[in-house]
């Protein structure tokens, strides 16, 4: 499928990471891609995010202002997005931290506790992965065993030994319903 | 080939001018292009390369100018207030008829302005910036994979003539990730720095770099002879895309980040049945203006998207000798049209077709 | 019959602009003179500056480059990058150095770069006719101080030798004044100093020449010669302001 995603969260919960894992993946499937983190005028304070496009056709404009796939890692992420979200898309939502349901009933919601399962399973810092992992599963956006091959090619081989819990955190998260 | 690997805009322009060969990189920290000069001053050291931080963007393009007297390809960014103190040394860089690569990333001005994206140094880039009669080239880039090709072409084109060349960027480019693929090399033969100031070595007379000519009639014919040269990139160097101009009614016409955006309101407008078109511009001086003449055979009107207050508009309206009427829809100060902003503006437009 | 004197082979055989009495022709000479002795004219890249000796690109036979008003520090630094091998100088008077340039001097000598700078002290803006330097003396009539510099309003001389002595950067900074042939052969002394503690690696060298103006101060060549000795030395002590000797 196609996707225009939204990313956001607290800057520290890898937003950025996950952004760039969903880039490479298209990238290695041969699609056309484009990945801008949050610059311009809706720039604020704590919160980050980032806009990734992966599409067959040339993309335009990198800024995704109506996503098809929202990620909201923080409750303040789904207050300012979720309105934006395309009828028919999917909200990916941390229930751990988001204890509230999406407004929305136009699209489809997925809660999944991520950071609770990342420091459960002793990955504290991966939350962000295990949802990659669930969106994965949800939207077929890119294959798992792409995702395997992102991982080996997005960590620095100086850092390989972060490589089995990155992949220890999609597999959760690709398990989970 | 190269494998294809995905960077953010300014690291590709860093990589791009390592790849091209440039070894000089002189820079002066300022917001949106920090980037940038962090990029050279890790990556210049390990291939024997310089990066210097100078004392100011003053003292950084008279650094460029410097080597470029030395023979080197050497390179200076900055963002729009710094790019105003460098006026001066572009100036007389093109004065002196040294090759030079000069990268804005523009932010919102006038003045200390913000920090976000803009693009109003459009008339300082194309227009002048410092004193004189000269020109620079303008390369505006509008993907990361362009960013590359067109600081291959920048460093390329500023030794063929002989004269500095911009690329005028924005925040958002330097900002976004594509994949791209670097080239090793560059395939044009250029002619050799008989000019330069390397020391005679004994083995010919002394080189002079200069743009002082104190006798009018001399100066006259030094700008004489370089606005031949000018002549000659005006006829040889204009670039643009066109995407859906042959049957379009309405030319959208956008450079850069606002060229990306303005493809999204094409398409859509072609959705609603609009025969819409997007002529961009690639260099922005020398303007590609049979371009705009040609698209004015179909064109009943344009309209320029800007991150600015109106200023290409003005080169628009002289390409085609106002023929057409050339609308305008913009943001300023950091704000970034949307494709509903532009497609609102092209349906209004459309109505009176 | 032997030769004596004559031209030294790094000046260029053409007529000097400067005014009569002027000590430009002086100090040139006395540059190019420690160029052939080093045996590096072939070697070297001097930079002019703006003001009266915006025209020593026409004066010396090396390479030369025209820079913007005080930016010759900077366009010798970016030489320098790319030929740390070769002699680079600039030649560069008080207004160009002092004022408008005082950024790229200082940074210049504060990041040790390894060139050399000629600096002629003359107290004023030849060029334009005489107006206010940085190093205007308190008191000194000039055009744009027609009541004589007055401190309370517009401050007080830069001593650069001073200034620079107090960068780490800065290898080695002499004044020395061309007012007598002892003087003169002491200038030639420094000037060679500096341009082999450049060859050395040794870093940023700086020899400030305390010159005269006659024209300008509205002075015969030997009056303007005794103002200087009475005026311009008491406030400007030559000497040795900072050398880092012989082996670092």
């Amino acid at each position: 499928m196609k996707g225009r995603m939204l990313l956001a969260g607290f800057g520290g919960q890898g937003i950025l990471f996950a952004g760039k894992l969903f880039t490479y993946a298209g990238m290695l499937e041969g699609k056309n891609v484009t990945n801008i983190p949050e610059y311009g005028p809706e720039m604020r304070g704590g919160t980050c995010n980032c806009s990734v496009i992966i599409d067959e056709d040339p993309i335009g404009s990198p800024l995704v202002l109506e996503p098809d796939i929202l990620i909201a890692m923080n409750l303040p992420s789904l207050d300012r997005f979720e309105k934006s979200v395309a009828p028919g898309g999917k909200i990916f939502i941390d229930s751990t931290l988001i204890d509230r349901r999406t407004v929305r009933d136009d699209v489809d919601a997925y809660y999944i506790p991520a950071t609770r399962l990342a420091s459960d399973a002793g990955i504290a810092k991966l939350a962000n992965v295990i949802v990659v992992g669930k969106v994965i599963r949800e939207t077929g956006i890119c294959s798992m065993e792409i995702m395997d091959k992102v991982l080996e090619k997005v960590v620095p081989p100086t850092r390989a030994q972060l490589i089995a819990p990155n992949k220890k955190a999609l597999e959760i998260g690709y398990r989970f319903v | 080939m190269a494998d294809k690997v995905l960077v953010k805009g300014n690291e590709a322009l860093g990589e791009a001018a390592i790849a091209a060969g440039c070894r000089f990189f002189f820079g002066y920290p300022i917001t949106p292009q920090t980037e940038l000069s962090e990029y050279m001053a890790k990556r210049m050291p390990k291939i024997g390369g310089t990066f210097l931080q100078a004392e100011s963007e003053i003292a950084a393009i008279n650094m460029v100018l410097g080597a470029s007297s030395a023979g080197a390809r050497a390179m200076t960014s900055s963002s729009s207030p710094g790019i105003s103190l460098k006026g001066e040394g572009i100036s007389y860089i093109a004065g002196s008829d040294l090759p030079a690569v000069i990268v804005n990333i523009q932010r919102g001005g006038p003045g200390l302005g913000g920090i976000q994206p803009s693009q109003s140094d459009y008339f300082q880039a194309t227009k002048g910036g410092g004193h004189g009669d000269y020109h620079l080239i303008v390369l505006a880039p509008n993907s990361v994979q362009e960013i590359v090709s067109l600081t291959f072409d920048a460093f390329d084109l500023a030794d063929l003539y002989r004269m500095p060349v911009m690329i005028l960027g924005d925040g958002m480019l330097g900002q976004m990730m594509e994949p791209v693929v670097f080239p090793e090399h560059s395939e044009r033969v250029l002619p050799e720095k008989t000019w330069a100031t390397d020391t005679t070595k004994g083995l010919r007379k002394k080189n002079i770099i200069n743009s002082l000519y104190i006798k009018p009639d001399v100066l006259e014919k030094i700008n004489f002879e370089r606005y031949a040269r000018y002549a000659e990139v005006e006829a040889k160097e204009a670039r643009y895309e066109g995407y859906l101009l042959e049957d379009a009614e309405l030319v959208i016409t956008a450079y850069g980040a606002t060229s990306r955006i303005s493809r999204n309101a094409v398409n859509a407008l072609r959705a609603k049945g609009i025969k819409a078109g997007l002529l961009r511009p690639i260099t922005l001086w020398p303007f590609p203006k049979d371009a705009y003449k040609s698209a004015a055979k179909t064109a009943k009107a344009f309209l320029t998207v800007e991150m600015s207050m109106g200023q290409m508009i003005e080169d628009v309206r002289l390409a085609i000798d106002c023929l057409r009427p050339v609308h305008f829809c913009g943001r300023t100060g950091g704000m970034i049209p949307t494709p509903g902003e532009i497609e609102a503006k092209a349906e209004e437009i459309a109505r009176d077709f | 019959m032997s030769t004596v004197f004559e031209r030294p082979k790094a000046l260029s055989d053409v007529l000097m602009h400067y005014c009569p009495g002027c000590t430009h022709g002086i100090a040139h000479r006395l540059v190019a003179e420690v160029l052939d002795e080093l045996g590096v004219c072939d070697n070297t890249v001097g930079v002019a500056p703006v003001g009266c000796a915006v025209f020593a690109y026409n004066y010396f036979e090396c390479d030369m480059i025209e820079a913007a008003h005080g930016r010759a520090p900077a366009v010798a630094t970016g030489v320098k990058r790319v030929l740390p091998n070769a002699v680079v100088f600039t030649y560069q008077g008080d207004g160009d150095l002092a004022a408008i340039g005082t950024a790229e001097t200082v940074h210049a000598a504060t990041r040790g770069e390894n060139i050399t700078v000629i600096f002629i002290n003359n107290t004023n803006y030849g060029m334009t006719g005489g107006q206010m330097a940085p190093t205007t003396l308190p008191g000194q009539v000039t055009t744009t101080t027609p009541y004589g510099r007055d401190p309370k309003l517009i401050g007080y001389p830069i001593r650069v030798c001073e200034l620079l002595s107090t960068l780490t950067g800065t290898a080695y900074a002499e004044r020395v004044a061309l007012n007598n042939v002892k003087n003169v052969r002491n200038a030639k002394k420094a000037i060679r100093k500096a341009f082999e503690y450049q060859l050395a690696g040794k870093g940023f060298s700086i020899v400030e020449i305390l010159s005269t103006c006659p024209t300008n101060w509205g002075m015969s060549p030997v009056e303007a010669t005794r103002w200087l000795e009475e005026n311009m030395i008491p406030y400007y002590p030559l000497g040795v302001y900072k050398d880092i000797g012989g082996d670092k």
